[in-house]
């Protein structure tokens, strides 16, 4: 039995489990050997890319640069002492305006553009482009990773115990940003977006709430959940309607 | 006319002379282009600016400096990403057909051909790779940052990080495989 190719490179990387054993299997087999020296040659090519010399005075040139931005930035007084109790309060501030914000801005993105139809939702005064392109890519970025945890557990190998922790947390980081744009797709009137959302977010719910390790038969009920709806195919389909709007020059 | 540095403004400023040049070289390698990079060092100094007040000096500067630049980074990759699917067509475009054989003994100027082929070839399957991928291979193989930190920095599981970094190198082995 031959060594993976995932498996070479963490060993190339330092990273494989198993490290000992694979030397002794790459000293013993010329098809693994083979397969790592290629890939040695491969990363010794993206070794010699070279990158550009910003040049001796680099530094000093990006201080110029910064040095105005500055003190507009900080009215002058960036530097000065400023109680710390008073920066959390205005941080806090910020970041609740920023939230609000966020979540107002999304659900106008989402109800009156994303979608077809009427627009009813009011513009904000804000620069349409650039925020409609963030947007898009945020919205982007959530199906993305969506698919990449499902992918993970779709093709995780169902053993005795598999610890999916980290994959819990990040779902249930996934499932709160998934239900405003469900909640948006659907009031915006798109059943098909809307279900497939759905879908998502019952087997995201799944994930965040199986025991953080998992046996081969709980393990193969969420691939099973996983398989059964297409989930990973629909995904992929909104993504690239997402993306399709993404690249259109006028953002959508 | 400069106005008077502060203590404090001192002390940023010697982390800009100290880290500009390093900062520059990670911002290249998860783009691939110059102008990005600058523009990178210098949103990585303005957010850092903006946070130095609480930088408590308990994480090496340079390790702060190196997080606030990926986060930079990707941020503007995730912002251009259809510029890479544009270049992902032209890419894939001009290799059609255009398969050099690959040869050790190549004479002089085969050999730079060849070489320039292979740096042609990399730079369009950098620019394919997602984002994330990029960011992840970059984070790995120049950087030396174990999967589990990359993970921490890119916000996602381990075996996500891992599986990006495999992926990525999978598309730069195929890209390269005929010349290599």
């Amino acid at each position: 039995m031959h060594i993976s190719e995932e498996q070479l490179v963490l060993y190339r990387y330092g990273e494989a489990k198993d490290a000992a054993a694979i030397g002794e299997h790459l000293a013993a087999c010329a098809t693994c050997r083979a397969a790592y020296q290629s890939l040695e040659r491969v990363l010794a090519a993206v070794d010699q890319m070279p990158a550009p010399d910003p040049g001796e005075n680099y530094a000093a040139a990006v201080w110029q640069r910064l040095e105005p931005g500055l003190s507009d930035r900080a009215g002058g007084t960036a530097f000065q002492a400023v109680p710390h109790r008073l920066k959390a309060c205005a941080t806090w501030r910020r970041l609740a305006l920023a939230a609000a914000m966020a979540v107002l801005i999304v659900a106008a993105f989402l109800l009156g553009r994303f979608w077809p139809g009427p627009r009813t939702v009011a513009r904000q005064p804000l620069p349409e482009q650039v925020r409609e392109r963030i947007l898009l890519v945020a919205l982007g970025e959530h199906l993305e990773r969506s698919q990449m945890i499902l992918i993970e557990l779709a093709n995780a190998n169902p053993g005795p115990q598999l610890d999916v922790s980290s994959e819990q947390r990040w779902a249930a980081d996934l499932v709160g940003d998934n239900r405003l744009y469900r909640q948006a797709a659907a009031r915006a009137g798109d059943p098909a977006i809307t279900a497939v959302l759905d879908d998502l977010e019952r087997v995201l719910l799944e994930i965040a709430h199986s025991p953080s390790t998992l046996s081969g038969g709980e393990l193969e009920r969420i691939q099973r959940r996983i398989e059964s709806g297409d989930i990973l195919f629909k995904l992929r389909v909104v993504e690239s309607k997402v993306r399709r709007q993404e690249e259109k020059p006028n953002g959508l | 006319m400069s106005r008077p540095e502060t203590g404090r403004e001192g002390e940023f400023r010697l982390l800009v002379e100290q880290h500009s040049r390093a900062l520059f070289g990670l911002a290249w390698r998860m783009t691939g282009n110059q102008q990005d990079a600058e523009e990178i060092v210098q949103e990585t100094f303005l957010r850092a600016y903006r946070s130095f007040d609480r930088f408590d000096g308990r994480a090496q500067p340079g390790t702060w400096l190196h997080r606030i630049a990926v986060n930079c980074a990707l941020d503007l990759l995730r912002a251009r990403r259809h510029d890479a699917g544009r270049v992902e067509l032209e890419a894939a475009g001009s290799d059609a057909g255009d398969a050099v054989p690959a040869s050790d003994t190549a004479p002089g100027p085969d050999r730079l051909l060849l070489s320039a082929e292979v740096q042609r070839r990399l730079t369009a399957a950098l620019r394919r790779l997602s984002p994330i991928e990029r960011a992840a291979f970059v984070l790995r193989h120049y950087e030396g940052c174990p999967i589990e930190e990359i993970s921490r920095e890119l916000g996602m599981s381990e075996n996500a990080a891992k599986n990006c970094v495999f992926r990525a190198v999978q598309k730069l082995r195929e890209a390269l495989q005929p010349l290599v």
